[in-house]
């Protein structure tokens, strides 16, 4: 594990879409911490588990000192046994308890496919409704400062292939804490895929318990040229894109999905059919992935809206390096997307 | 041994029939192609699941596997839900979506049964964390293979169960083989939590053909388990009779002796039960005769139910993935 190097934090553009109040300003990690705390004081069921849940520093911050106002039986250090502890929150979850179990990275998920996939994922369905799974999984995708192969992988494209788990992607600090609230209140396993750049955030958060509806899309950005669909720390990156753009009379439509799966399609195929031009933004890889899946959904149903082809950004298919001139070289950003701006209203 | 009352006992020898019969019933009309399922029946191991919940409570949990009718009726699953589970009707315990390998019964702790094998094994750990969480003096029990034994999740489960002091229970139910692999062809020796200090993990091994000796030594680990002193690991030894699915007939020729199943036969844990029952006067042939007309009788009323029954509706394809 590595710790990446201190970075200024960043306020997020003022989306119109979060909030009345607009008062109070909290960090990313803040705004994750608070859904837990609330969620845990509202509904004893909740616990939390993880490797480093009740580090001095908590989960990147999102953790820290719940163990001190709840107890260590409610927020807990696991072993790494990462295939096992899955599994183990399935069951916990089917003797009525409400487990969120913190992952420092999703590539550890990988030790955990048998519990997603063949397990929790199918229990609903597998027994006929019997019993539910009401489970949370939270991830990290890591970027930057050499963490190359193994710390790093975006894999959204893999888990949105499986049906029955649900899957979330939040961009902004009052999303953070109100998909996080709504996850926990799910009664089926919600899987959150969280990206480090979005711990480097300021943003305004309400200080009282809401939720984000998942399944839900928002529009951040207005536009009649191009719709931009995006999610995670790409949606800042398509904001300020679009901005740009805009110095030239292109004016862009940014979609922030904030969930995977369930896919709000009406949401994309509605701005396509105003703006007739395309483009996905992942920071996944290209094949089979998020920007696969959207394109082939939009062009199988809203073809002939399209006035150009469809872009995709996402990450070549490679595993990422670590040399840093190389990771500049594999990852994508504002810059990739203004290109792709610039080139489809050419 | 512990002494048990007349009807303990004569109740361990009538779930076992029960089993027992339920199984070849499901033999003998399986080349019927009718019921479209891959079923993986537990002939000669009935000792194992009847003498381990006939310790348990209704509320405790069993979690189960691939092999699990034994383990579903044995804990008192519904007998024609399963058959109709089988037949893949809309009134199975499943609706029809899980088949053989995928029973449940909410209603006497079983909530649901995984066909890979060790994966049940961490989720009734997880049960037994809920059950030390909220406060209650359940157990949870798993009944898994030495295929299962095989697994890294078991070592991962068992630490955390020990780690925890979780009130689990894990039945090795060793029947020798997986699929047509002898466990010498997969284990180094035996099974090495044998050698976990027992104040950490209560372990045995006992002869799973035995009933009363599998439901000796599961009541101290119920005991424990409820008491709050942790988790126990008991291996029950036993021998699978049939193949690894389907009938008898079906079997691969050539993995195994004659020989060698003709003996286990020999030890046919119902047969011997009886015996000592006779012996000891505690049943009579004749009350056994009126124990097989009833099993006879509730097992085909399962099996005209199941065909009755109807199948479930095309339009309902898409239901239960999600609980919304």
């Amino acid at each position: 594990m590595l710790h990446s190097k201190i970075k200024q934090k960043i306020s997020e553009p003022a989306f119109p879409n979060e909030g009345k109040e607009r008062k109070r300003v909290l960090g990313y990690d803040e705004a994750i911490r608070e859904a837990l705390q609330l969620a845990m004081s509202q509904d004893k069921r909740v616990f939390i588990i993880g490797q480093g849940v009740d580090d001095p520093d908590g989960m990147f911050g999102a953790t820290k000192n719940l163990h001190l106002q709840f107890g260590r039986e409610r927020v807990f250090d696991t072993p790494l046994s990462e295939g096992a502890l899955t599994g183990i929150t399935v069951g916990a979850a089917l003797a009525g308890m409400r487990p969120v179990y913190f992952h420092n990275r999703p590539d550890f998920l990988m030790l955990a496919m048998d519990q997603l996939v063949n397990h929790a994922s199918k229990w609903s369905f597998m027994f006929g409704g019997s019993k539910n799974v009401p489970l949370v999984i939270w991830a990290c995708i890591g970027r930057g400062w050499g963490a190359a192969a193994q710390h790093s992988q975006a894999l959204q494209g893999l888990f949105m292939h499986v049906p029955g788990l649900k899957l979330v992607m939040p961009s902004t600090c009052y999303d953070a804490k109100g998909l996080m609230l709504s996850a926990i209140a799910d009664q089926n396993p919600v899987l959150i895929l969280d990206h480090r750049l979005n711990f480097n955030n300021l943003g305004f958060v309400p200080p009282e318990s809401y939720t984000v509806p998942i399944g839900k899309g928002v529009i951040r950005r207005k536009g009649k040229d191009v719709t931009i669909v995006t999610v995670s720390h790409l949606v800042i990156d398509a904001f300020n894109a679009a901005q740009e753009a805009a110095a030239y009379g292109i004016e862009a439509e940014v979609i922030d999905l904030r969930t995977i799966r369930p896919l709000d399609e009406k949401i994309i195929l509605d701005s396509v059919a105003k703006t007739r031009r395309l483009i996905i933004a992942d920071c996944g890889w290209k094949t089979g992935g998020i920007t696969a899946e959207i394109g082939a959904m939009v062009a199988e149903k809203c073809f002939s809206y399209l006035k150009a082809p469809i872009k995709r950004i996402a990450c070549p298919d490679l595993p990422t390096p670590a040399a840093h001139n190389l990771e500049k070289a594999y990852y994508i950003g504002k810059n990739d997307i203004k290109k792709a701006l610039m080139e489809l209203t050419r | 041994m512990m002494k048990l009352s007349k009807i303990v006992l004569r109740n361990l020898l009538f779930e076992m029939m029960r089993i027992r019969r339920v199984q070849l019933a499901i033999e003998s009309r399986y080349p019927e192609n009718e019921m479209q399922t891959p079923v993986h029946l537990c002939i000669g191991q009935e000792a194992v699941a009847v003498g381990v919940c006939a310790n348990l409570k209704i509320n405790d949990y069993i979690n189960s596997n691939h092999r699990g009718h034994g383990h579903y009726l044995a804990k008192g699953g519904n007998l024609r839900a399963l058959i109709a589970e089988l037949y893949g009707r809309e009134t199975g315990c499943s609706k029809g979506r899980g088949g053989s390998m995928h029973l449940v019964d909410t209603k006497v702790g079983h909530y649901g049964s995984s066909a890979i094998v060790g994966g049940g094994i961490t989720i009734g750990t997880g049960m037994g964390l809920a059950i030390k969480m909220q406060k209650k003096n359940n157990v949870s029990v798993i009944f898994f293979g030495d295929g299962a034994s095989d697994e890294g999740v078991l070592y991962e489960s068992i630490n955390f169960a020990v780690l925890k002091k979780l009130p689990v229970i894990f039945i090795l139910e060793n029947n020798q083989y997986s699929v047509c692999s002898h466990i010498s062809a997969r284990q180094a020796g035996e099974n090495i939590f044998h050698a976990v200090p027992s104040r950490l993990l209560m372990t045995k091994i006992v002869n799973g053909n035995d009933v009363l000796h599998v439901y000796d030594s599961v009541s101290k680990a119920v005991t424990r388990g409820r008491e709050g002193r942790g988790p126990s690991f008991i291996e029950c030894r036993t021998y699978r009779i049939g193949g690894h699915a389907g009938c008898e007939f079906q079997d691969v020729a050539g993995y195994r002796t004659k020989k060698e199943i003709e003996y286990w036969k020999g030890l046919c844990p119902i047969t011997s039960f009886q015996k000592k029952l006779f012996r000891n006067k505690t049943i009579t042939p004749n009350e056994i005769n009126k124990m097989e007309r009833k099993i006879e009788n509730e097992t085909k009323k399962a099996f005209d139910f199941a065909l009755r029954s109807p199948l479930p509706a095309p339009d309902t394809l898409p239901l239960y993935l999600f609980d919304e």
